[in-house]
């Protein structure tokens, strides 16, 4: 792939994440963040949530995958920010599934760089805000 | 206790580095479903030219809020924990995190400001090498409810 290849408002990607309450409890282990308010009921209640949500960084984490599928290589991920901008909750049985959709912000063909924007919803509203990726193309 | 903000421009160094294991990779790209061999697999990783197994993009998280804690966790910075939520968070690479990396860490708080009610709390995790060589850069903004 060339920068001269890709168009700003292009789509390059889509899919959807999948998480459960125990794909929670590996993250945590995985990740070192413990906090309760992501495998607990109780205490995601006691906080004022409607229930166990995600963490911010699993959506993030999970939303990336779509642009490292499609460049091929999670190397040329060389950028990636994001705003949490609404909790996903995570049903004590059956799962939530975020969409994903990725188009291309802009072409940097100077520096060889794309900056491709995650579109992360749940139900229509965003999860993640300004979900930017900056990968070498 | 309100956020303190007279910690803006402290520094934090790493207490010890930080080794990563294939295994850590492994189990944080599962989590995330990160299927690319590149993660899991040494020889699809050389193939692409990297010396080990690949980091997923967002794997330095585990060294960021390793290095954070040093800060947040100090009684005497005001971050009440259960009043806190992860606001922003940004990536910037100068290379791929791969197994068999030793990495080291060092916390730097950008910013404690005010903004519509609430703490916001920046700090800045700069990952470098054994040998001082840039790798990345984990910058993370916490909002504190009073």
């Amino acid at each position: 792939m060339t920068p001269a290849e890709l168009v700003v408002g292009q789509e390059v990607a889509r899919g959807t994440l999948r998480v459960d309450r125990a794909r929670l409890v590996r993250y945590a282990n995985a990740s070192g963040d413990q906090n309760p308010i992501h495998q607990d009921e109780s205490a995601a209640l006691a906080v004022g949530l409607p229930g166990v949500i995600a963490h911010g960084m699993w959506t993030m984490g999970a939303a990336v995958q779509v642009v490292v599928d499609w460049v091929g290589d999670p190397g040329l991920v060389v950028g990636y920010s994001t705003r949490f901008t609404r909790p996903v909750p995570v049903p004590a049985d059956g799962e939530a599934t975020p969409e994903v959709v990725a188009t291309v912000g802009a072409v940097n063909a100077d520096e060889g760089t794309a900056r491709i924007d995650l579109d992360v919803t749940l139900d229509g509203s965003k999860v993640l805000g300004k979900a930017q990726v900056v990968v070498r193309v | 206790m309100p956020v303190d903000p007279s910690f803006v421009g402290r520094v934090y160094p790493s207490d010890e580095p930080y080794a990563v294991t294939r295994a850590e990779i492994a189990a944080f790209a599962e989590a995330v479903g990160a299927t690319h061999p590149a993660h899991t697999d040494p020889d699809a990783a050389r193939a692409l030219g990297h010396a080990d197994v690949v980091a997923p993009p967002t794997w330095a998280v585990v060294v960021g809020q390793r290095s954070e804690a040093a800060y947040v966790d100090d009684p005497a910075a005001g971050i009440d924990f259960s009043r806190v939520v992860h606001a922003e968070e940004k990536f910037a690479y100068a290379r791929p995190i791969v197994a068999g990396d030793v990495l080291v860490t060092t916390l730097h708080v950008d910013g404690v400001v005010e903004r519509a009610g609430l703490a916001m709390v920046t700090t800045r995790v700069e990952v470098a090498d054994e040998a001082g060589a840039p790798v990345a850069t984990v910058t993370s903004m916490l909002a504190v409810r009073p």
